[in-house]
């Protein structure tokens, strides 16, 4: 991709100490860098509810102690940032989509996350499948500051951490594809950080 | 929130630097030559990438500082002095070398010059850069939407752009510069140093009512904590556009 062998002149590099399992052009970070569009929304939990709609419309939806009640794993998981940070081991609770997506009746092969804040991504579906991707509703044994995300987020690891939906509040299911807020600005439909697909065309 | 700009592939060009320039002791404006720049909106940003001669490479984002013209580009870079880019950027970087960009990359924190409403930028350290890009292109345009910028930096030594800035806000083109000093202030100055607070927002700020886009550039702390203090002062965050430069998260 593009010019190879443009070598800068007088530049040798402060490489990092490199980590295994870093995909191409991810540096290291022991921080946990906050990036957004706008400011934090600040959404209690009284006022927070999560649904899920399907393609025909149907909602399910669950309030703060109904979503509390479901049974939640403790990934502990790798971050991968599009600003090329990448962070290790880190560890959260939640609910598998999957717990979330068992009672729904769809055929839909898309799912966009909505978030308080009016924040979307989009994600094929079974991108949430599988014990891929959960709602996070703790990090490192606390509850998630806003400032990451909480009350809740998606958590999909294993694409760039802006499909992470912070303050999500929904999941809808469509049967086409419907690019979201950075996916339409320049940002790589799919995002997958092993393939360095960080914007269109990557 | 609304749906902006659609971008083109971006591919990696080779620029030639055609000049640098000192903005303060720190920081340094690299004047680049881009035979087929595609245009940017003020606001947006490259990626930069940087080879060694044993293929070692590494990347980092650099907003664009300058207004659109023709096949010109100019980046501000601050030196981060435990920094493994800026530095190189900074310092060692010259007149004729080469350097590797891809963009223009962002179609959220932009301003386009037809639009109306009042703006308020909002600048800590290093995130005046694309904040100034928004300024050049207002005036470049003739465009008339009024203008407040309010920029904290470590002190009067530390500020980027300042004559320039001095200048615009002087010709009655309906740009206004405020200054907070968070270390140090020049002497006879109103403020002790200290952080942009609520006080300080309601005086230099454009008042909610006015609706005005806010645009918020700086490390993370400090875009955390303005843009806090504009919600809580009655900006619709709808209208806040923030960007958050990487990973420090400290006050500049
Ligand atoms: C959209 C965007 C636009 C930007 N625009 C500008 C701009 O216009 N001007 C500008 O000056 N900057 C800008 N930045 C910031 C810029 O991209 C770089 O982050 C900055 O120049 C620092 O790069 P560096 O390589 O010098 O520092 P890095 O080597 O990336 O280090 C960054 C920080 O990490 C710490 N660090 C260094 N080495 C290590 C290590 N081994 N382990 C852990 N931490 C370490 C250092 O203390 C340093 O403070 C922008 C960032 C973004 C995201």
């Amino acid at each position: 991709m593009g010019v190879i062998g443009t070598v800068s002149p007088g530049f040798f590099g402060r490489r990092r100490a490199k980590a295994p399992d870093l995909p191409p052009g991810q540096y290291l970070t022991e921080d946990f860098p906050v990036l957004s569009a706008g400011p934090t929304p600040r959404i209690s939990t009284e006022a927070w509810s999560f649904g899920i709609t399907t393609e025909t419309g149907e909602v399910r939806r669950w309030n703060w102690a109904e979503f509390n009640a479901l049974a939640m794993e403790r990934p502990t998981v790798d971050l991968h940032c599009v600003t090329k940070w990448s962070k290790l081991g880190t560890t959260w609770e939640g609910v598998p989509l999957e717990t979330l997506l068992a009672g729904v009746e769809t055929s839909a092969e898309y799912a966009v996350a909505e978030s308080y804040g009016g924040y979307t991504t989009n994600l094929p579906l079974e991108d949430l499948l599988d014990g891929k991707a959960w709602i996070a509703v703790r990090y490192d044994g606390e509850p998630i500051t806003p400032a990451h995300g909480g009350p809740a987020r998606l958590l999909v690891p294993h694409l760039y951490f802006w499909k992470s939906a912070k303050w999500v509040r929904g999941i809808r299911l469509l049967n086409d594809d419907e690019p979201g807020f950075w996916e339409s600005v320049g940002y790589h439909n799919y995002g997958d950080p092993w393939r360095e697909q960080r914007y269109w065309g990557d | 929130m609304a749906r902006a700009t659609v971008l083109g592939r971006l591919t990696w060009r080779v620029a030639t630097v055609a000049a640098v320039r000192d903005e303060t002791q720190n920081a340094r404006t690299i004047v680049l030559d881009l035979p087929d720049w595609p245009g940017h909106l003020a606001g947006q940003h490259v990626d930069v990438r940087l080879t060694a001669p044993d293929g070692y490479s590494t990347e980092r984002s650099y907003s664009i500082a300058s207004a659109p013209e023709g096949n010109r580009l100019e980046l501000t870079v601050d030196l981060l002095p435990d920094g493994e880019v800026s530095p190189y950027l900074a310092r060692v970087l010259s007149a004729g070398d080469p350097l590797e960009i891809r963009g223009p990359i962002g179609g959220w924190f932009v301003w386009r010059p037809e639009r109306p409403e009042p703006v308020q930028l909002i600048a800590g350290g290093s995130g005046v850069v694309p904040l100034m890009a928004m300024i050049r292109t207002r005036e470049a345009g003739g465009a008339r939407a009024p203008f407040r910028l309010l920029y904290s930096t470590r002190g009067p030594e530390a500020a980027f752009y300042r004559d320039e800035l001095r200048r615009s806000s002087e010709n009655g083109s309906g740009l206004s510069v405020t200054y907070a000093y968070t270390r140090e202030v020049p002497q006879d100055w109103e403020r002790p140093p200290g952080r942009v607070d609520a006080g300080l927002l309601a005086q230099a700020a454009w008042a909610p009512e006015r609706e005005p886009i806010s645009f918020v550039c700086g490390p993370t702390g400090f875009v955390e904590n303005v843009a806090d203090l504009l919600v809580s002062a009655g900006h619709d965050p709808a209208r806040i556009r923030t960007e958050r430069f990487g990973p420090s998260g400290g006050q500049p």
